[in-house]
């Protein structure tokens, strides 16, 4: 009996399958990424300016920026430096600050401790506030309740962030002082210091994202509540509420999640405007700062870390959602 | 649910209006300090008041307006341009290496913010407005073209559309002659859509620096010289924030409104 080596035959055809559209599609982010850092580094290169040249200054003898460019690995080919630099970073080194002479992979990871939290944080708030918010309008479909809190979606899509948080300022920092203007008190303050200080920031990016996840929770849960299987749980004698939680919220989520993952990469690149707002010392700050001294291999690593942030959270959300449903696996 | 489409036209028009009056006429010049009436609260001359070097704040609002209106409409123009034509070959060819190509550069391109595409823009050339209808027109294209490809793909399977197949159009005469002009009430609805995200998006990037630069005025560089003073003078960070916020509503009011005006199925639903 000759058997294919590479059909697992202790798998069930369902986990065979899923295991199939998962390389599938491992495939084709590792095929993003690649085309992705081509394209973040070749841009990035067109960039008039020797660095070397720009940090010793227009006197520099030609010999020492020669002998810089060399420290930097300026001094190779483009094609070997760009294989140096992914190389780099899968290896975790991403070369050094033209700038500061740090690791670069030092500096982001001082920043991440800003950033990341930053964005769990808003998520945390823009889910606690959408959620509640689309189920309720849902289940007063056109009447007062649900006219209101769609009509706050709409005013919520319309505010510009970074705007809001100005507004936030003024009203519990400035007025109220409830809370810093700005700046960040840093972890080892305490988890409590830390979180309070990234709580305006927090409301101000979890606003619009609320606004958007709240009509998504709505419409979904509306197209649940048409389908046969909630007259079923009515005609079985569940009272609304109950059809409603046990069986409308549950199925209405999936899409909702879809909708969650998509905007955890945004709330991390959306955060670099935020930070400005409120002088956090975040990704944000640190990619202004790189690209204002002409720290150009600073700017390229974040770029790349925000853009593999979005094919990364993509490719999880596309097989979390295989997962639930089974009919995407054989799509492609 | 006429009413959206109304008051978002209204709305909408306001702007539009204000930004076309700012090109004969504007209540002071907006570039005009005068630093005696500066940080004034809105009054009588000054209906909206002063900034910080006492220009009026109405009249910087209204020539503002152009600068948001002409990014965020070459944005959209950009983003149609390019993804309507890409969709409509992607569906035309559906399943072929055309078609995956296609919507796998869409995919690469969603993976870049227009923030990212402007942050990439503006280390290589330095800032301006023309990086911002850059980077946001760029983060249009995979918009238009998902649409436009979705909307198309249902297309072809209608008769009408086997008709002309077999009267031996090309599917190119066809994309163009048939499809197009039924996927049109979509594309004018996103359209409307990415006007309003272009507008939000234009202003977040002058706020940060990488949009417009001055002299040009802009809502979100109002915005930005209005933060370090806001506890002195809000009025300066409150002004250009509503009109962002109206504008915005607005279009996307008339953007609700317009679908369920052009989509009669789903009139009939609501109902």
């Amino acid at each position: 009996m000759s058997r294919n080596i590479w059909t697992l035959p202790q798998l069930p055809p369902n986990v065979a399958a899923m295991l199939r559209y998962a390389l599938k599609r491992l495939l084709s982010l590792i095929i993003s990424l690649a085309i992705a850092s081509l394209i973040i580094f070749f841009v990035i290169e067109v960039a008039p300016g020797d660095p070397a040249q720009f940090m010793l200054g227009l006197n520099a003898q030609p010999d020492t920026v020669a002998a810089l460019r060399a420290e930097l690995g300026l001094d190779v080919p483009k094609w070997e430096r760009y294989l140096n630099w992914v190389g780099g970073m899968l290896t975790g080194d991403f070369g050094t600050s033209y700038t500061y002479r740090t690791p670069v992979a030092e500096m982001i990871a001082d920043r991440l401790w800003v950033s990341l939290p930053l964005a769990l944080y808003a998520l945390t708030l823009s889910t606690l506030i959408a959620f509640p918010a689309g189920i309720y309008a849902a289940a007063r479909r056109g009447r007062a309740g649900d006219v209101t809190v769609m009509g706050a979606t709409q005013l919520g899509v319309a505010i510009p962030n970074f705007w809001f948080a100005m507004m936030l300022v003024l009203i519990f920092a400035i007025n109220l002082r409830w809370f810093s203007a700005g700046g960040f008190a840093g972890w080892d303050k305490g988890l409590w210091t830390g979180l309070h200080s990234l709580t305006l920031p927090a409301i101000a990016l979890a606003l619009p994202q609320a606004a958007i996840l709240a009509r998504v929770m709505r419409s979904s849960l509306l197209d649940i509540l048409g389908e046969d299987f909630m007259r079923t749980a009515r005609a079985k004698g569940l009272s609304r509420r109950q059809a409603l939680w046990r069986h409308g919220v549950r199925n209405a989520l999936i899409p909702v999640l879809t909708i969650i993952g998509l905007q955890f990469a945004f709330l991390i690149a959306g955060g670099i405007i935020i930070e400005q707002v409120f002088y956090l010392p975040g990704l944000g700050r640190l990619i202004f700062q790189s690209i204002s001294s002409r720290d150009l291999i600073v700017v390229e690593s974040v770029v790349m870390l925000l853009v593999f942030a979005v094919i990364v959270v993509n490719f999880l959300v596309d097989l979390a959602y295989a997962a639930v449903d089974p009919r995407l696996r054989s799509r492609t | 649910m006429k009413r959206n489409l109304i008051l978002g036209a209204c709305l909408s028009s306001l702007f539009v209006l204000a930004a076309l009056i700012s090109f004969i006429w504007t209540p002071f010049d907006h570039t005009a300090m005068s630093i005696p009436d500066r940080l004034q609260t809105p009054n009588a001359t000054h209906l909206l008041g002063t900034d910080h070097f006492g220009r009026d704040i109405l009249s910087m609002i209204m020539v503002g307006a152009r600068t948001s209106i002409a990014v965020a409409l070459v944005a959209v123009g950009i983003g149609m341009a390019l993804g309507v034509p890409l969709g409509l070959a992607a569906a035309a060819r559906k399943g072929s290496w055309l078609d995956e190509f296609i919507m796998r550069g869409n995919d690469l391109i969603f993976a870049f913010p227009s923030l990212v595409i402007a942050i990439l823009i503006t280390a290589v050339f330095g800032a301006g407005a023309i990086n911002a209808i850059i980077a946001i027109g760029i983060f249009n294209i995979p918009v238009f073209a998902r649409i436009t490809r979705g909307a198309a793909l249902s297309l072809w399977e209608r008769e009408f559309i086997m008709a002309a197949r077999v009267a031996g159009k090309s599917a190119a005469r066809i994309s163009a002659e048939h499809i197009l002009p039924n996927v049109a009430n979509l594309l004018i609805v996103q359209g409307t859509i990415q006007f309003s995200l272009g507008i939000l998006a234009e202003a977040g990037l002058s706020y940060v620096g990488l949009g417009a630069q001055p002299p040009t005025p802009s809502w979100g560089r109002m915005l930005a010289d209005a933060q370090t003073m806001v506890s002195l003078a809000p009025h300066l960070a409150l002004m250009p924030g509503v009109a962002i916020i109206l504008t915005v509503l607005g279009l996307n009011l008339m953007g609700d409104g317009l679908r369920d005006y052009l989509d009669p199925r789903l009139r009939v639903q609501r109902t």
